[in-house]
Order: C-alpha cells, then sequence, then structure tokens
C-alpha cells in the first residue's frame, strides 16, 4: 500500500506598514517617488548616520500583536541581522531576534472542514530592504534605496496548516485584521504583504516534523496554491526514491509554475545576530499596553454580529459590507445620519462595488461622504428625483464627491411635480403619437410603456413615472 | 582551553566577513586568532550565572521620533560618493537570479 | 606673548581683546605645520584655504560681536573618523580615501557654532583600530617629543598636532583609550567624557557601545572649555543623554579638600614600567597634599577588561564596517567577476591588517555556535565590570592611576605583537566598559624626556570632579615651574 502523507505548513508573513516616514528616519514612505529621491544618510548607511525609531511602528506592531492574541514582550530590543547584499545598504538588517516585540498569539481560521486555531510563534518589527533592477543595457544591477528602511512587522506562525485552503484561510484572517487596523493594506500583489512559505512532509501520523524548505517570491492566493500542491509533491517524490529534503530557500517562478533552490557558497546563511548598540531598549508600560488595548477598532467578527443585531439587512450583504472596514465605516456613518440601513446598503452593494469594480479601485480610495449619500437617498425618498437621476447624481459623486441637493438644483434635475405641467407634456405625446394611443385603446397594454417612454424623455427624466402613469391612463 | 582555528574556520569567516585572504594572511589570521582567543578564554574563569549581558551601560529607553516626515529629497547627496550610478541609482554587479 | 604660546582659551581671550586676529592666529598655525608636519604628520588632510576664509569670517563675527564664546576663533583640529561636510573624511583607510561626507559630526557642528575654526583632518589608526597610529593608510605619526617614538593612538594625529603646536585644541574619539593614552604619550590633556555626553552622530563608528568623542587640549581649562562646547543632546543620537550640569567651566577650582581618591593596588603590581609607577604615585602625593584623601584599594576583576573589551569591539566593529562595500561610497576594487568577488576583493584591498584581524575576530564571535560563548559572556562579564566601579564611587569620588603601563614606545616596535599592544590598554579599557569619563593629564617625563600620563576616573556624569582634581594638580605643577 502507497505511503499516505501530511503536509505542515507554517507561514512568515511579511507586512509593510503604513506609517507616514520610514521606521528609522524621516524619510517619506511613499510610493512611486524617482530613484533615490526618499533616501537620506541614515536609510543608505551613510558613515556617521544613526537610526531613531519611528514610535508608530511600534504602536503598530503592538496592535496587530493584540489582535492576534499575542502576549506583549513589554521590554523589548533590536538587533542586527547581517548579511551582505546590495539592497541592503548597511549589509546588516535592523530586526529583532532575542526579544520580538509579541510572542505566542493565535488566531482562528475557518474553512469548508470547519473552524481551528492558527498558533502565532512571534510578531517582530525590522526595515523594508531597497528595490534592485536589472539592466539589461550594462547587464548590471542598480539599486534604489526609496523602499530601504521602510517598517515591516514579520508574523510568524506556528507549523499548524496543513493545506492551501487553511494557509489562505489564515491569510485573509491576518489581512482582515491588519486592514481594520488600519495598519497596512496588506496587498500581495504590490508587496506591502509577503509570505513565505515554510513546509514539509511526513508520514501520516508521525511524531516528529520532517524537513522544511521555504518558499520565497509567493505574489497571489493562486500563486500560494500552486507552490504548495508542488513543493508537497516534490518533496514526496524525493522521499519515495530514498532521498533526503535539503532544508532551503526556495524561489517561486510563476510564469513557469516551479520552484528553485536560491543556493550559493558565498551565501552562509550566518545571520551573527546581536543587539544594536545605535537602539536603546523600548519598554512598553502598562499605560501604553492600555491605551493601545482601548483603541483598538471593533473587529469583523464583532461586526458582523453586531449588524445582525441591529440592522435589517441580509447576511450576505453584512459579509460584504464588513469585508473592508472602509465600506463597513462609510455604512455606519451613513446609516447614522439617515437610518436608512437597507437603502445605504442597496447603495454600497449595487452602484459602489460596481463602480469600484469598472474603475479597478479599492474601497479605500472612495471618496464621496456619508453626508452626501444620505443627502441623495434623502432626495430619492422624498421623490425629489426618481431613481435613474439618482443613478446619475450618484456616478458624479462617486467622481467628485459632489452636494447631491446642490447639484441636482443647479442641473434641474429635480422631478417636475407639478400636475399642470404634467398634464400639458402628457397631451402633447398623446397628439404626437396616434398609433400608440389607438393600439392602447385597442387593448395593447404594452403600448402605455412607450407612451411613458416619450412622456419620460419630454420632462427630460425629471418626472416620477408613477404619475407619468396616472396621468396617461386618466388622458387615455 | 586551547583553540583550534583550522583553515576551513578561516575560510568560513572570510566568507562572513567578505573578505579574500591570501594564503600568508590567512597563516597569520589562524595564528592571531588562535592566540586571541586563548587569551578571551580567560573570561570561562568567571561564573556569571544570573548575571544580564549588559549591551547598553545606562538603562535609556524609549527615544523615539514622531511619524512625521521631515526629509526633502537628498537624492543627489546620498549619490554623490557613489563609484558607479546610472538612472539616478547605484550601479552594482548583475545580481543572480 | 608668542601667538602659539597661548592656550585655545586664552587665544580667544586675546582676539577679543583685539591683541591679535583669528586670520593671524590660523595664519601662525599654518606656517607650524609647514615647519613641522613634514617629520610629525599629524594631518591627513588640510585645506589652507578654506580655513583661512573661515579664520576672516570668524574674525568679522567676533568684531561684530556676534560670536563671544570661548572658542570664538580659535584654530582646531578634527580626528579623521569624524565626519566634515565637504572635507575629505578617510578614518585613515584607503577604503574611504575618497570620501567626502554631505553631513559634519554633531561635535564638529557645536564647535563650528561656537566659533572654533577648521584647520583640517588628523591622522589615526585606521578606523580607530590600534595605540599607535601606525596603521594608517597615510603613512605613520611621529611623536613631537621624540620622532622615533609613536605618538600614541588610536587618535595620535589629534594628540601630536596639539603637542607640536600644529592647532590649539584637537577633537579625538575613544574606543578602549583612544583619545587618553596619545594624550599622555604626547604631553597634552585628553579626556574621554561619560558616555552619551557627545552626540555620536557623525562618528564613523568603531565599536558603538563604547565609542565617545572627546578633546586634546594643551591644559585642562582648555579640555573644560571644549567639552562645554561639544556636550550636547542630540535627538538623532538614541544614546545621547539629557544632561543639564555641562557648564564645566565652572569646575575649574584649585581644591581638592576632602576628596576621596582610590588608587587600585592592582593596577600597579606587574608589566608597569618603574618611572611611570613613580610618577604616578608622585602625582597622587601631590593631591594629597594639597588635602585629597588618598589610599589604595583592590578593584576587582581587572585581568579580566581587555579580553570583554576585544571581544566587544572587534563583534561591533566587525557589523560597523559592513557598510564598507564599494557600492554607495569609498574605494571599489578595479577588477572583479561578480558582486562577491567584488566585496571581496573592494574590503581586502581596502582594509589594512589590523581591520582584517578585528573584523575577523569579530565575525568568529558572533558566529553560529560561538554567540553565547563569547559576546554574550563578554556582555555579562561588561555587567560585572560596571558593578565593580559602582561599588567603588561608593567609597571613592575619584579613581586615580597610570594611562599606560609605559611611555611612548619606539617606531615599529608594537605591531610585531598584536596581543602585547592590547595588553598596554589595561588602565583605559575598562572606563569605557563602565561608560565612565576618564582625563588623561601629563605628570612628569621619563628618563628619556618622554612624557608621562596620569589618570583620573570619575563615576558616570562626574566629569566636574575630574576636572576640579586635574585643575588642582595642574595649578601645583604650574606653580613648580615658575
Amino acid at each position: 500500500m502507497a505511503k499516505q502523507y501530511e503536509t505542515v505548513i507554517g507561514l512568515e508573513v511579511h507586512v509593510e506598514l503604513a506609517t507616514k516616514t520610514k521606521i528609522f528616519c524621516g524619510c517619506s514612505t511613499a510610493f512611486g517617488g524617482a530613484p533615490n529621491t526618499h533616501t537620506c544618510p541614515v536609510c543608505t548607511g551613510m558613515p556617521g548616520s544613526l537610526p531613531v525609531l519611528n514610535k508608530q511602528v511600534v504602536n503598530y506592531a503592538m496592535a496587530v500583536g493584540l489582535a492576534t492574541n499575542c502576549t506583549i514582550t513589554q521590554y523589548c530590543k533590536f538587533d542586527r541581522k547581517n548579511y551582505f547584499y546590495p539592497d541592503n545598504p548597511q549589509n546588516y538588517q535592523i530586526s529583532q531576534l532575542y526579544l520580538p516585540i509579541c510572542r505566542n498569539g493565535r488566531v482562528e481560521i475557518e474553512t469548508s472542514e470547519g473552524k481551528k486555531m492558527v498558533g502565532i510563534h512571534e510578531i517582530h518589527m525590522e526595515e523594508d530592504a531597497g528595490k534592485l533592477i536589472h539592466d539589461e543595457w550594462e547587464d548590471c544591477s542598480l539599486v534604489d534605496y526609496n523602499r530601504s528602511g521602510v517598517p515591516l512587522i514579520e508574523i510568524v506562525s506556528k507549523p499548524d496548516m496543513k493545506n492551501a485552503q487553511e494557509v489562505i484561510a489564515y491569510l485573509e484572517k491576518l489581512r482582515m485584521i491588519v486592514q481594520y487596523l488600519g495598519a497596512s493594506d496588506c496587498k500581495l500583489n504590490e508587496g506591502s504583504m509577503r509570505v513565505d512559505v515554510n513546509l514539509s512532509v511526513r508520514e501520516a501520523g508521525a511524531e516528529t516534523f520532517g524537513t522544511r524548505t521555504e518558499m520565497k517570491n509567493l505574489n497571489s492566493f493562486r500563486a500560494i496554491t500552486h507552490a504548495i500542491a508542488s513543493e508537497r509533491e516534490r518533496q514526496i517524490e524525493l522521499l519515495e526514491a530514498g532521498q533526503l529534503v535539503i532544508q532551503e530557500t526556495r524561489r517561486w517562478d510563476d510564469v513557469k509554475e516551479y520552484s528553485y533552490a536560491m543556493r550559493s557558497k558565498e551565501d552562509a546563511q550566518d545571520y551573527r545576530y546581536f543587539p544594536d548598540p545605535d537602539l536603546v531598549p523600548v519598554y512598553i508600560s502598562d499605560a501604553w499596553l492600555q491605551q493601545v488595548r482601548d483603541n483598538q477598532p471593533e473587529f469583523r467578527e464583532e461586526k458582523m454580529a453586531r449588524y445582525k443585531k441591529e440592522f435589517d439587512i441580509p447576511e450576505y450583504d453584512i459579509g460584504i459590507i464588513t469585508d473592508s472596514k472602509h465600506l463597513a465605516d462609510l455604512f455606519e456613518e451613513t446609516v447614522a445620519i439617515c437610518s436608512q440601513p437597507k437603502k445605504v446598503s442597496n447603495w454600497l452593494m449595487g452602484e459602489t462595488l460596481r463602480l469600484l469594480k469598472e474603475k479597478n479601485m479599492d474601497p479605500k480610495d472612495i471618496i464621496f461622504s456619508p453626508k452626501n449619500l444620505a443627502k441623495l437617498i434623502e432626495l430619492v425618498d422624498s421623490k425629489a428625483i426618481n431613481s435613474t437621476v439618482a443613478k446619475e447624481v450618484f456616478e458624479v459623486m462617486f467622481d467628485k464627491n459632489i452636494n447631491p441637493e446642490k447639484y441636482v438644483v443647479e442641473k434641474g434635475l429635480k422631478t417636475v411635480n407639478d400636475e399642470g405641467v404634467l398634464r400639458k407634456t402628457v397631451e402633447e405625446v398623446l397628439a404626437l403619437n396616434p398609433q400608440s394611443v389607438e393600439d392602447y385603446r385597442n387593448g395593447k397594454e404594452k403600448a402605455i410603456g412607450f407612451l411613458v417612454g416619450q412622456t419620460m424623455k419630454a420632462m427630460k427624466g425629471k418626472a416620477d413615472p408613477a404619475m407619468v402613469n396616472k396621468v396617461l391612463k386618466e388622458l387615455l | 582551553m586551547a583553540n583550534v582555528i583550522t583553515d576551513e574556520t578561516i575560510e568560513y569567516v572570510g566568507i562572513l566577513a567578505k573578505l579574500a585572504l591570501s594564503k600568508e594572511e590567512k597563516e597569520q589570521a589562524k595564528k592571531d586568532m588562535n592566540r586571541m582567543l586563548d587569551y578571551i578564554d580567560k573570561l570561562a574563569e568567571l561564573d556569571t550565572t544570573g548575571i544580564e549581558p549588559m549591551s547598553h551601560v545606562f538603562p535609556i529607553q524609549n527615544v523615539f521620533r514622531e511619524d512625521i516626515v521631515t526629509n526633502s529629497d537628498q537624492s543627489e547627496n546620498t549619490l554623490k560618493n557613489a563609484p558607479g550610478t546610472k538612472d539616478n541609482m547605484f550601479m552594482v554587479p548583475k545580481t543572480f537570479e | 606673548m608668542e601667538i602659539l604660546a597661548y592656550s585655545a582659551v586664552e587665544l580667544s581671550a586675546a582676539i577679543k581683546e583685539g591683541k591679535v586676529t583669528a586670520v593671524e592666529a590660523m595664519e601662525a598655525v599654518l606656517a607650524q605645520i609647514d615647519e613641522r608636519e613634514n617629520t610629525v604628520n599629524a594631518y591627513v588632510t588640510i585645506d589652507r584655504e578654506q580655513a583661512r576664509k573661515a579664520a576672516a569670517i570668524t574674525q568679522e563675527k567676533i568684531e561684530k560681536g556676534e560670536l563671544t564664546g570661548l572658542l570664538a576663533g580659535v584654530p582646531v583640529a578634527i580626528k579623521d573618523n569624524l565626519c566634515t561636510e565637504k572635507m575629505r573624511t578617510t578614518c585613515s583607510s584607503r577604503i574611504l580615501e575618497n570620501f567626502v561626507p554631505t553631513f559634519s559630526a554633531e561635535a564638529v557642528i557645536n564647535l563650528q557654532k561656537a566659533g572654533a575654526v577648521m584647520i583640517g583632518k588628523t591622522n589615526m589608526d585606521e578606523f580607530a583600530m590600534g595605540s599607535t597610529t601606525e596603521t594608517s593608510a597615510y603613512g605613520v605619526t611621529r611623536n613631537p617629543w621624540n620622532i622615533n617614538h609613536v605618538p600614541g593612538g588610536s587618535s595620535g594625529g589629534s594628540a601630536a598636532a596639539v603637542a607640536a603646536k600644529e592647532c590649539y585644541f584637537a577633537l579625538g574619539s575613544d574606543t578602549g583609550g583612544s583619545i587618553r593614552q596619545p594624550a599622555s604619550f604626547c604631553g597634552v590633556v585628553g579626556m574621554k567624557p561619560t558616555y552619551g555626553t557627545v552626540s555620536r552622530y557623525g562618528l564613523i563608528a568603531y565599536g558603538s557601545s563604547l565609542d565617545q568623542i572627546g578633546p586634546l587640549t594643551k591644559n585642562v581649562t582648555d579640555c573644560a572649555a571644549v567639552l562645554e562646547v561639544i556636550a550636547s543632546h542630540d535627538p538623532k543620537d538614541t544614546t545621547s543623554i539629557k544632561r543639564k550640569d555641562t557648564n564645566f567651566t565652572a569646575a575649574l577650582v584649585d581644591d581638592v579638600r576632602g576628596m576621596r581618591i582610590g588608587i587600585p593596588r592592582d593596577y600597579f603590581e606587574e608589566g608597569i614600567d618603574v618611572e611611570v609607577k613613580d610618577a604616578v604615585l608622585a602625582a597622587a602625593k601631590v593631591l594629597a597634599a594639597e588635602g585629597a584623601i588618598v589610599e589604595e584599594f583592590d578593584l576587582s576583576l581587572v585581568p579580566y577588561a581587555i579580553p570583554t573589551y576585544y571581544t566587544i569591539a572587534a563583534a561591533e566593529a566587525s557589523s560597523n564596517l559592513e557598510r564598507f562595500d564599494g557600492i554607495k561610497y569609498g574605494y571599489r576594487a578595479a577588477s572583479f567577476e561578480g558582486l562577491h568577488d567584488m566585496y571581496k576583493k573592494t574590503r581586502s584591498e581596502g582594509f589594512g591588517a589590523e581591520v582584517k584581524r578585528r573584523i575577523m575576530l569579530g565575525s568568529f564571535v558572533l558566529s553560529s555556535g560561538y554567540y553565547d560563548a563569547y559576546y554574550l559572556k563578554a556582555l555579562k562579564v561588561k555587567a560585572m565590570i560596571k558593578k565593580a566601579f559602582d561599588e567603588a564611587f561608593v567609597k571613592y569620588d575619584l579613581i586615580l592611576s597610570p594611562v599606560a603601563p609605559t611611555t611612548a614606545p619606539k617606531l615599529g616596535e608594537s605591531l610585531l605583537d598584536p596581543l602585547k599592544m592590547y595588553l598596554g590598554d589595561i588602565y583605559t579599557i575598562s572606563v569605557n566598559l563602565a561608560g565612565l569619563p576618564g582625563i588623561s593629564l601629563p605628570c612628569g617625563t621619563d628618563s628619556k624626556g618622554l612624557p608621562i600620563g596620569l589618570q583620573l576616573i570619575a563615576d558616570s556624569f562626574q566629569e566636574k570632579k575630574l576636572i576640579q582634581a586635574a585643575y588642582t594638580y595642574e595649578q601645583v605643577c604650574n606653580k613648580e615651574m615658575r
């Protein structure tokens, strides 16, 4: 009988924090600057420069730690990780090995197999490296240190996952927590969330772990899923052939869908960690800890439960709205103004999501205010505009956050509620379309639709369709 | 405790420290390091049980920066001393991949 | 008075009184440099044009009353491991032969704000690793008292420049005695302040947890005045300390009555030159005669200071010097095959033997399997050494000792046996490990006519006690000379 194997997976997740400045200097973390324009002596390792810790990095790291049920290391330090590479200007990375800020946490994940806990071994703070670009013309590499020193937290899980489904559930869970904290936007494809997969296989029921490999360069959930399947297969094949799995770092090639070892004799993997003498320790007092705890937002699960109780909207809507903290905030703030949860939800689930998708935007990029959305809902409710006009107004509001009340007046989009004017228009429409009038009178009910349409057109859309219907029927 | 720094150790440390030593330098380094380590081994005489390692001599802690951008474009200074640059970037030998 | 005979504080006073100008002082110094530099070689870089220009501007500011400080108009020499904007900074290493910093060290900025005028950069042991200034890539510096002898190190250029009157005072850095020992060998005053008193921003690091910048001066008054100017709390250096008591010149008081001074018995037992021992003990007697309470005591752990120091300093140095890789600044090997070959060739050609020796040792003690036995062990012993000093300072205001076991050795003698050279740091090194302030001041000469230094050590933040005792001793010596 063929041997049965089980997969053991642990993850190292790097999250780029959403601070305005780098971890050890006052350079901007903004994307898109020309090469080396967001650099200074500190983040380019100039002789004589010294690092000073950005306090916000500690706050974010603590908040993520608390949200993942970690113990906060109240006395923590930074260590130097020494290795030579051109993207690392000092040839050491400032990180945390001996006293990481968070330890021993866990998060609950849910898959089709049910709920389970995934342990968090530790979370530590560190600095990001610069970017290397290959130059084909000169056949050399070019270094841009704009990203050098951008703050990261590395969330190291315990080897508690056994398949891609669990891995993705865990990553979704982390992403949700971090996004709710506003600590990062966690985009795999843009590198603000980076995942290294540590994977080993062992015979089902074995007590000890097999030798693990570390897989890098996984830029999507799809890549992660494929890489896990591929690496599991590769390791099983080795074992079946009586060979050993070598502990190594491998790089995933997403185009060719295979991985290769990133080995080099110049790469001793001996990082000679020691406490950084340039940075004094961080002491997190009980008061500071409490302050961060008090500022924790309501996370998704709590929010979903509350929405179910408070708002009469479908569970499906709740799921979608709370999937993004920005959307949930927008929802709650708008409802607070207009007290119409169902209608607010409809606008978000319908037009908002449609436009986001169409324009390839993220909920955090939404610019219209809850106040304006509430006004729009009020305009429809009071029949000041009809739903067709409302959608047009919404599109403008989505782009420019205009005040819908003013806009409707300025553009003359208000529904004409003067029955005299309407009656006169209808009379004109009937006079111009004798054929349809006759059809209707001959029992062709559908013909009224055409006449409504013509009336709306004549009224430039500013009529209440129900009222048009009523007047038409009276006059026919 | 006599230390035996081998050729392999010298080779290995050379890789870590990115130093290529000549044959004579290697021999000298082996001798120097053995002597220094024998001397440093004197520390083993001391009982340090229960003593906290002291990396900072004074108990200063919590020295922070606020998260405010203070630096403007200094790329000219950043690149001023570089042995090789192109397109406002540092030029380095091809990194493998 | 001959212009070069002024001390720094005297010169500044004379300029303010209109007796001399800053420009005349600079010209006198430059003329002296022309005369002495061929033999002494105290400087790596001198920018005469810039120095003259700066002196003229400073003179104007003094005349307008914009500069009134104790050092206004005084020509100063800066050790070449302190970054100076637009002036080449080499650390006396080939690897930084063409490095021109884009900012100045905080201590240098503080001096310039006070009106001191920079002459140039002084020679040193490469990356401050050495005790003789013979490991410089830019030639050895010779001791002005006897040019066949070394000036000490690593701040040998600074000490020699002061002694040869090629400047009025200088800045140095002290990681294991690098200010105090050359001061002693060159017969000048040198002080290493309490760790954190002077910002390390802009000091090219050797052993970051031990490095401290300090003055080398003609006398104790200048020493206090310079320290007062360079001490500052700098938010750019997280190990920098906020101190309120930096009015060091207030401690220039001729009085040691009741001051308790301890002499570590262990320091005088073996390896010490008899003439040095006698001179130092004679100095102790002088202070006792002035009313200090002097007694011998046992300072424990003395033999452990050097191995502890060399482990910590080498480990930190191995990491601090990783940034010199031929990519961002400095020397890059002319030919190489690929990235790692470039790293290795650049660093092997760029660093000298002593630097490589310490990088190798430091990389080894941090490497996998050895960290606990060496590095961590050394950090624990450091804690014990600090505690031993804490206990001593319960009983004493000051500790009195030699600076070095001998006077300046002959050129070429020390590098033959590095370990023996390291042993010469025995009296200065533990002061760095414990973060304490220490001052070195002349207390006589030996039969060869070479200066002998006296070291006074105080508890952390007690520089004023050092200055007061040193000043008192100096006053007695001055009286005797007259």
